[in-house]
């Protein structure tokens, strides 16, 4: 069957007016005008978090956020691509922390000025409870924090919208470190596997792997399930 | 009776043995305390500015999280309990306001938006304000070990008596934690300075100034013969706790003495043992004059 025509719409890229198909993600709909990534595009798939971008609907005062490969365009929408939040990146030796507030007040001191506003919350694209895993944080629940953020994909939204200027996926990021390596710890599958690895079990399937042609790896990948 | 319970960010941090004494004394009086399933900072100070709409939100939304509890069910009391004496001030001065200040509330819920409204349900009560309700003859009742011969001073600090309409008690002439001890039979200490500041936050910045406060307070219960001082702020058990460090290096002749929650008192008199009263937590350690006193 024939596909219908997709019906065109009108979306502002930076204030730029473009004719569209109404039925293409936000990064489709751009690439269709034209638009090439260089930044602010990765997986495609909604799940590397690299295409945060900001917009907002025709007769609405709000401003929302999305991964541009996931939302669809609406008619009249205004557009534009946060491909990078400025966040320091703070280095610490995960071995040598302690899983409490403490540790979260010492590398992020500013989320103690969370106001609990809930507008990280509202700007997630991946739905996430965002001022609750600060607040969790905040209050040393290590486990509540890893477990409400481990959606997070760090598209960096809720750092842009958030007043009191805290990096939310910063918080999150080292809330699930501190939960595996203290709360969790580490199993004994991870550490089998890694002696098997270490004692070089591997190493003659990896170099067979290296020695095959393009078609029979890729053969060998795409059924590499049912071969388990 | 099932209450919702607020712990606030400190009683879940530095003062984990005012949350589990908390918890575990009042189970033991029937109290089945039950934690507020989401809830975030109270907002602390910058709440208490009037005309700081912003830091309004965070206690609102807490009270907003009360009533969600009595609609789901899992408390079928309005009345949320607070430990931490700024939370317990903090909630329930941003509770009055919002029931008066309109202004403030429409503010507040155009922010919000599509987030469940406040209805202003929620009433703020302190745990000492539910002992005093069930009675301390039923606290009496519950004691196994009682606190003889131990001479307790009651601390009340300033969150929980100011301002007068909001205090747990009477501002001047508090007794509240004086008759709770008295149920607990302890000797209760009395002294002139029991509701004079500890130097709350200037601790952080100005640590001389929280030492040279602390130290008044401290010497007054001493010269008084007393034992140990009780308190229900988890600031002024810092302050007059772990600052005597502080204070011994201002004034040498200091002799340091026990700073304890009063829901440490109930636990040992209720005798739950270490695992409810977690006396090891307190600095200085409280349990020498315990074990002297055969308490412990």
């Amino acid at each position: 069957m024939e596909k219908n025509e997709s019906e065109m719409i009108t979306i502002y890229v930076m204030g730029k007016k473009h004719l569209v198909p109404a039925d293409l993600t936000i990064m489709k709909a751009m690439e269709y005008a034209g638009h090439q990534f260089k930044r602010g595009a990765g997986c495609r798939g909604g799940f590397c978090g690299a295409c945060a971008t900001i917009y907002r609907t025709k007769g609405s005062y709000k401003l929302q956020g999305a991964l541009a490969c996931q939302k669809i365009v609406e008619d009249g929408m205004y557009i534009a691509q946060i491909p990078f939040s400025p966040a320091e990146k703070k280095t610490y030796d995960v071995r040598e922390l302690r899983p409490d507030a403490s540790t979260f007040l010492e590398y992020y001191p500013e989320i103690a000025r969370c106001l609990s506003c809930n507008t990280c919350t509202k700007s997630c694209p991946q739905d996430i409870q965002v001022m609750d895993y600060v607040q969790a944080a905040l209050r040393g629940d290590v486990e509540e924090a890893a477990k409400l953020s481990f959606d997070c994909l760090s598209c960096g939204l809720c750092a842009v919208r958030c007043p009191a200027e805290i990096v939310p996926y910063n918080i999150a990021q080292l809330a699930r470190r501190l939960y595996s390596r203290y709360i969790v710890g580490p199993t004994e599958h991870v550490l089998k596997r890694v002696e098997e690895v270490e004692a070089g079990e591997f190493d003659e399937g990896i170099e067979e792997l290296k020695g095959m042609e393009r078609e029979t790896l890729q053969h060998r990948y795409e059924t590499r399930e049912k071969r388990l | 009776m099932k209450l919702p319970y607020y712990p606030g960010c400190t009683l879940k941090t530095t003062a984990k043995s005012f949350d589990v004494s908390t918890v575990a004394t009042a189970w033991a009086l029937g109290i089945e305390l039950v934690e507020l399933p989401r809830w975030n900072c109270c907002g602390t100070v910058h709440a208490l500015a009037k005309d700081d709409v912003m830091h309004y939100l965070a206690p609102i939304r807490n009270l907003v999280r009360v009533e969600q509890m009595n609609d789901e069910g899992l408390v079928d009391d309005n009345r949320v309990v607070t430990q931490c004496a700024m939370c317990y001030n903090t909630l329930k001065r941003a509770n009055q306001s919002a029931k008066e200040d309109l202004e403030k509330m429409t503010k507040i819920r155009d922010f919000m938006e599509k987030e469940p409204n406040y209805r202003g349900s929620a009433e703020v009560v302190h745990m000492l304000e539910i002992l005093k309700k069930i009675g301390f003859e039923k606290v009496s009742d519950r004691v196994e070990k009682p606190l003889s011969g131990l001479r307790v001073a009651p601390y009340y600090g300033c969150l929980l008596l100011r301002p007068r309409e909001f205090g747990i008690d009477d501002s001047d002439k508090p007794s509240v934690m004086e008759d709770l001890l008295g149920a607990l039979g302890a000797e209760v200490v009395d002294i002139p300075f029991k509701s004079k500041c500890c130097g709350a936050y200037h601790t952080v910045q100005m640590k001389e100034v929280a030492a040279d406060l602390s130290h008044r307070i401290l010497s007054q219960a001493a010269e008084a013969g007393a034992d140990l001082v009780a308190t229900a702020c988890p600031l002024c058990e810092y302050n007059l706790g772990d600052r005597q460090k502080e204070i011994k290096k201002i004034f040498r002749e200091f002799e340091s003495i026990p700073v304890v929650y009063y829901t440490q008192l109930m636990a040992l008199a209720f005798g739950q043992g270490e695992e409810a009263t977690m006396f090891g937590e307190n600095d200085p350690d409280p349990r020498p004059i315990l074990k002297e006193g055969g308490l412990i």
